[in-house]
């Protein structure tokens, strides 16, 4: 087995280790969410952004990583996002925190949820050249990331993210939800 | 400082802070973003190829996204062992078959709630594939390399989840 396997094995430990403590393995936690009755998915996702995008930015401007971003479009972006959506609210869970939820014993998530992903995920394989030429060639956006399509530098825009991320977080805090 | 090893449940800021640390460990050491549902359409490939391996090795998508065991598929075992770690360490790792929440609205009939959760899951796993990411590629590690079509996707995948959560609890 490659280094490679073993880093990714170990990353998803630490990653598994940090959705169940963060409570997001749970249904009930990412129903609640989506009722907009608990904010615990919004505060672990907000914060692992914030951490993410400043660690990351920092990186690459110091030349130790890429990143890697591709362009989007409304067929595969939008309708893609919407019908992942769709599956969200149905199965409460999404495809990490489906294994999160099998890790800590709930068999829904696994003859339900993984068996349907999987199915999706082969549905897509399968019509996959059709989908590709008739909608996710739709409307390609222009650029790949907001700093082009804003024509800023990229330590203009993160700043910008950082502090309206933390203002959504202080008012979920602000409100006690 | 040990003792958060054995804790139900962390802050939720501490969990999020040491996500976004890992998403740092996965560019430098990995140079490759968290990502979760290929790995999904990985196996859904391998478990095909069992049946039909040259119809898999025809399709178009499978020359794209190869059916076999790399760095993700690994990372997404690592999340199904973390969460088992962390959960037998808090002593709250439990074999349950409905969530509390389901049960209390729709009963306890372990088939519709397996059955909503599939259909959900073939949803989901057409959705993932059709704007190339999951919660974690395009919500964690797109958002926070600022990827357009990252911000498009989550705010895609958090509005319909949002409708269709409403419309099902409010039947």
């Amino acid at each position: 087995m490659g280094l490679q396997k073993i880093i990714g094995l170990i990353i998803g430990i630490c990653f598994g280790f940090c959705l169940q403590k963060g409570g997001v393995t749970s249904y009930d936690t990412i129903i609640g969410q989506l009722l907009l009755t608990d904010f615990t998915v919004v505060k672990v996702m907000v914060t692992a952004i914030i951490v993410g995008m400043i660690g990351i930015h920092l990186m690459k401007s110091l030349g130790m990583i890429e990143f890697h971003t591709f362009k989007g479009s409304l067929g595969s972006s939008v309708i893609g996002g919407l019908i992942f959506g769709i599956g969200f609210g149905l199965l409460g869970y999404c495809p990490g925190t489906v294994a999160g939820a099998i890790g800590q014993g709930q068999i829904d998530a696994l003859l339900g949820g993984a068996v349907g992903i999987l199915i999706g995920t082969g549905i897509f394989a399968h019509y996959y050249p059709f989908i590709d030429e008739k909608i996710l060639s739709i409307g390609v956006f222009p650029v790949e990331t907001i700093p082009e399509l804003m024509h800023l530098p990229r330590w203009v825009i993160v700043p910008a993210f950082v502090g309206a991320l933390s203002g959504v977080l202080w008012f979920i805090q602000m409100q006690g939800l | 400082m040990f003792d958060l090893l054995f804790e139900t449940q962390w802050s939720p800021y501490l969990a999020g802070a040491g996500i976004g640390i890992l998403l740092w460990c996965s560019f430098l050491f990995s140079d490759r973003p968290l990502g979760c549902s290929t790995a999904f359409s990985k196996t859904s490939g391998m478990i095909e190829s069992l049946f039909c391996p040259d119809r898999v090795k025809n399709k178009e998508y499978y020359k794209l996204v190869p059916p076999d065991i790399d760095w993700q598929w690994m990372m997404v075992l690592g999340i199904i062992v973390g969460s088992f770690i962390s959960s037998s360490l808090s002593g709250t790792f439990q074999i349950s078959f409905i969530p509390h929440t389901f049960q209390s609205t729709f009963g306890d009939n372990l088939l519709v709630r397996l059955g909503i959760a599939l259909i959900g899951g073939i949803f989901m796993g057409l959705g993932a594939r059709w704007s190339w990411g999951c919660t974690s590629g395009h919500g964690i590690s797109g958002v926070s390399q600022l990827s357009l079509a990252s911000l498009i996707a989550i705010m895609g995948f958090f509005i319909a989840g949002i409708v269709t959560a409403m419309l099902l609890y409010a039947v």
